[in-house]
């Protein structure tokens, strides 16, 4: 099989952008302070790599208020879901076209 | 260019962000056992000390308060152990108990709970003290079975189990305070045991 690093999207290289990716495919929405603490990163951090997604279309952000707070939920939009499973599936080529 | 090493690496990533993001899985076995022990002094002493044996659906029974009083200090002392050991756990592995998750499972379990416990303590104004153990058996059963979804599946075994007790109960009502031992005492005791063995040796 003839599987192309290329497949690979650049989105996903990084480990934050992974893990972003992962925890909105098993969960409808979440917010940022819930994202922070799975992910354990810093908010400057979290929030750059979320806005990169943002851009890229594969998260959508929802900003509401609860309790006069404002609180940012993010979800993963059909494009993200559908280059999100592209890229697991190019993984899992990788490992077994070496194995 | 990434190595397969790191491609591997990813993965595992990606499969314990999904589980860690969506189950709750800061419980250990020590809060089953410890609240299963209460559980077993509480209806020891119901039987024993208050001499409550309540033998058919009706039965007058009159220190009522004092049963309450035993109950709700079972529950009190199995809330604080499973929240103490549940902070406990979460801190060793640098995360915090109370999440999305943890707040999904609690907000699961609670209808069913919440429900359960107002319709047993209504009935029992009635004098239908009998249906107390299999009634709680069912709706905790029944808020087992929604927090399973939520966090390690043999909850939900643990709940039908519970639900099963609650139902058989009700065939034998005169044995209600066993069948409540058996099911908030010693399923409780066996479900801690199989998780410390199974998850934390």
């Amino acid at each position: 099989m003839n599987v192309s690093f290329d497949d690979l999207h650049k989105a996903f290289e990084n480990r934050v952008r992974l893990g972003i990716m992962s925890a909105l495919a098993v969960n409808d929405s979440l917010d940022f302070t819930s994202l922070k603490e799975f992910l354990n990163v810093t908010d400057g951090n979290l929030a750059t790599h979320i806005k990169k997604l943002e851009q890229e279309g594969f998260v959508a952000v929802e900003k509401s208020f609860i309790d006069n707070k404002p609180n940012t939920s993010y979800s993963m939009t059909p494009e993200g879901k559908k280059a999100f499973n592209e890229h697991l599936n190019v993984l899992e080529q990788i490992i077994k076209s070496q194995q | 260019m990434k190595e397969q090493q790191d491609y591997i690496q990813d993965i595992a990533q990606i499969r314990s962000m999904m589980e860690r993001s969506s189950k709750f899985l800061s419980l250990s076995g020590w809060a089953g056992i410890l609240a299963g022990s209460y559980a077993l002094a509480g209806a020891w002493i119901a039987n024993s000390f208050l001499g409550f044996q309540p033998d058919q659906i009706f039965y007058s029974y009159p220190d009522l308060t004092n049963i309450l009083l035993t109950a709700g200090g079972v529950l009190v002392l199995s809330l604080i152990s499973a929240l103490l050991d549940s902070r406990r756990k979460a801190q060793k592995s640098d995360e915090s108990a109370w999440n999305s998750t943890s707040k999904r499972m609690l907000a699961s379990m609670a209808v069913p709970l919440f429900t359960g416990g107002l319709l047993t303590l209504l009935l029992l104004q009635y004098g239908l003290t009998g249906l107390m153990a299999p009634l709680t058996l069912i709706f905790y059963g029944l808020a087992l079975y929604n927090a399973g979804f939520y966090t390690i599946r043999e909850v939900r075994l643990m709940g039908f189990t519970q639900m099963i007790l609650g139902l058989l109960n009700l065939g034998f009502i005169e044995s209600g305070l066993l069948f409540w031992a058996i099911g908030f005492g010693g399923i409780h005791i066996v479900y801690g045991i199989y998780m410390h063995f199974r998850f934390e040796r």
